[in-house]
């Protein structure tokens, strides 16, 4: 069984959207040398005209890409840094996601954001560690967050067939995951899956923090019975999904990477609790309130979701009602 | 496209102007909800660069962005009707004044985002080139956008990947009240000309003036010159948006004001015509405009339970707010 890298799952993405569709093109910083490491090998396959190294204008390429999408092209724009969706979000909110609406309908904006190494790559510091998928869950544009080799591959190529704007988060701590896989195939975009079974907790994880929550699970075994949910999509979200897995398990922890007020675990719990009756009360793992990550080692792990932390969490759910 | 068409010009600006007229009417009377942004007196811009591009060539505009949209041939009917927020309106009412599009006629898009609009152009532009049409296009925007950066950075690229874009610069000398010599540093030329753009300053308020300008830009652009830029002096004859007519902002001399309204597009082209060619055309125009009004009223507001529709090309639906 050929072992495959997350990041190289991502290349065989776009490479096969690349041959299977001539409107989908690339466009992004440094991607012709492929300097994340993701693009290798596909200007030599596609050409300049299809790998389009562009200057730094973050905010200028994001809405020519708008515009190339609303003349009838599926861009792809590769993202060097995650902070860098900041600089863009007024071009991804304010235009490619509003068009469709406010033309009543004249138009689609089919692009895809990848962002590789999102999150903590240790020793980035306060500028290169955010991990903003709440914002676009917030405003409601599509926000996918794979945890695996092949929900990576599959997820970025239904991104890309996607008729809507979609970020794609690829997890820093995610990226050098590998796993055996058998075949490739596309993973539908608002489906959930429960990678671990477990009866007494469903705790969700979201990007890397899957492999976490399954290691602590395992951990757990003997004590704790954990259901590992892992989203895949964070908007649309599976609330199917959760809301099947928690009737069953009663209770609820989120993991989370990203800032905790108004972050995506708030609005987890709040939509399971509107829901299901639960035996205790929820709880969640995030980074704290208004995070910055900051440079040595040590205060960077602080900031972050920690496995310690998670099966504290756990506990203190099972021991309570 | 051919030479020039001074009847046809006459019609945009005289079209351009009653139906600016006409929606102010209907600002007034409550029909019109949020006000407008007039292009009384810039009517010469619009019709001069449309009138040299073909059908098939791309144009975004601005907040003031009627008579890019109509100039470009959008259905002056359902333009109003968009403006009153009808299901019958270019965006089925999900648009209004700033953001009228008409995706049919190549108009991409009024844009209320100051200096928006030029990226998503050079991308536009770029895409259906690199597909092998033969398209060029035309961006609107005014002299306060300039001091953006993402325009500038469009000027980049567009530039760099030598995109025939023609960026229209419409100084009506303010933007909102900020004069234009408080605000633009070097020269509105000299943007273009730091990117190694031709610019090509010309009076907006001559139709046909910028129609040559305009031509001669997109030939060199369809022969493969890259970008340029056109500024086009010009004035606003009316409030930066009608709720200035209710809170009287002090920041024009009103003999800079009479001075400007002298130099009027709409007279200076129809004083080209016959005197019965222009009457011909006036009572056309008139009549297009009153079967306008009709049919913009008559249109039906659209239903609240439709208020999410168009929210995702995908078909995906959002979970409602209620409850
Ligand atoms: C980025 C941005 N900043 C501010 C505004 C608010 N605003 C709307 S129109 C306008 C003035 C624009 O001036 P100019 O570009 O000269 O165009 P004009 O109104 O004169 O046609 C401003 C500041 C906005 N819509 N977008």
């Amino acid at each position: 069984m050929p072992r495959l890298s997350y990041r190289r799952a991502l290349t065989r993405a776009l490479a096969d959207e690349m041959t299977r569709d001539e409107s989908v093109f690339l466009l992004g910083e440094d991607i012709r040398v492929a300097a994340a490491g993701v693009t290798t090998g596909l200007l030599k396959k596609f050409g300049p005209e299809r790998v389009l190294d562009t200057p730094l204008s973050e905010q200028a390429f994001t809405s020519f890409a708008t515009g190339a999408a609303l003349a009838g092209a599926r861009p792809v724009i590769e993202f060097q840094i995650p902070s860098l969706l900041f600089l863009v979000f007024e071009q991804i909110v304010n235009h490619a996601h509003k068009f469709p609406l406010m033309t009543g309908g004249q138009c689609a904006v089919p692009v895809t954001y990848l962002v590789p190494g999102s999150g903590s790559r240790t020793g980035w510091a306060g500028q290169h560690s955010d991990h903003p998928y709440g914002l676009f869950a917030h405003v409601g544009v599509t926000t996918v967050v794979p945890a695996t080799p092949a929900d990576a591959y599959g997820l970025l190529v239904s991104a890309i067939r996607c008729d809507d704007p979609v970020v794609v988060f690829a997890p820093a701590g995610a990226l050098d995951v590998r796993a055996d896989v058998t075949d490739l195939a596309p993973v539908p975009l608002g489906r959930g899956v429960v990678r671990r079974p477990g009866a007494d907790v469903t705790v969700v994880a979201v990007g890397h923090l899957v492999h976490d929550a399954l290691a602590v699970a395992e951990e757990l075994a003997g004590q704790v019975s954990v259901e590992v949910f892992d989203p895949r999509t964070l908007y649309p979200f599976d609330w199917d999904g959760l809301l099947d897995s928690v009737s069953r398990t009663g209770r609820l922890v989120v993991v989370d990477d990203s800032n905790r007020s108004c972050g995506i675990a708030g609005e987890i719990i709040a939509t399971v609790v509107e829901h299901v009756p639960l035996a205790a009360p929820p709880r969640r793992v995030t980074r704290p309130d208004g995070a910055v990550l900051p440079f040595a080692p040590a205060l960077d792990r602080a900031v972050q979701p920690g496995r310690d932390q998670l099966t504290a969490a756990i506990q203190l759910t099972v021991k309570d009602g | 496209m051919t030479g020039p068409d001074p009847a046809g010009l006459y019609r945009t600006v005289r079209l351009i102007r009653r139906f600016e007229e006409r929606a102010i009417e209907l600002v007034d009377a409550g029909e019109i909800v949020g006000g407008i942004h007039p292009y009384l007196g810039q009517e010469g811009v619009a019709a001069g660069v449309c009138a040299a591009l073909g059908p098939g060539d791309l144009v975004t505009g601005t907040h003031r962005g009627h008579g890019h949209v109509l100039a470009k041939g959008a259905d002056p009917a359902r333009m109003l009707a968009e403006l009153c927020g009808r299901v019958t309106g270019l965006n089925r009412g999900r648009g209004g004044s700033m953001h009228a599009a008409d995706l049919g006629v190549g108009v991409l898009g009024a844009n209320a985002i100051v200096g928006a609009a030029g990226a998503i152009l050079t991308g536009a532009v770029w895409a259906r080139r690199r597909r092998g049409d033969d398209v060029v296009g035309a961006t609107f925007f005014g002299d306060g956008a300039v001091n953006e950066g993402m325009l500038l950075e469009a000027f980049n690229l567009a530039a760099l990947w030598r995109v025939p874009v023609l960026f229209v610069c419409e100084n009506n000398g303010y933007a909102t009240t900020m004069p234009v010599e408080g605000a633009v540093a070097g020269t509105i030329a000299g943007r273009a000309a730091a990117f190694g753009m031709p610019a090509t300053a010309v009076d907006g308020q001559d139709p046909e003036q910028v129609r040559a300008v305009t031509a001669a830009a997109v030939a060199r652009m369809r022969a493969g010159g890259g970008p340029e830029l056109v500024e086009a002096r010009t004035y606003r004859f009316d409030a930066h948006h009608t709720f200035e007519h209710r809170v009287r902002l002090d920041y024009r001399p009103p003999e800079e004001v009479a001075a400007a309204r002298r130099r009027d597009p709409v007279l200076i082209q129809g004083d080209r015509l016959p005197a019965e060619v222009r009457a011909a055309v006036d009572a056309e125009v008139e009549a297009t405009l009153a079967a306008a009004v009709d049919f913009a009223l008559a249109g039906p507001a659209p239903d609240p339970a439709t208020a999410l529709d168009h929210l995702y090309a995908s078909g995906l639906t959002a979970r409602t707010g209620g409850g």
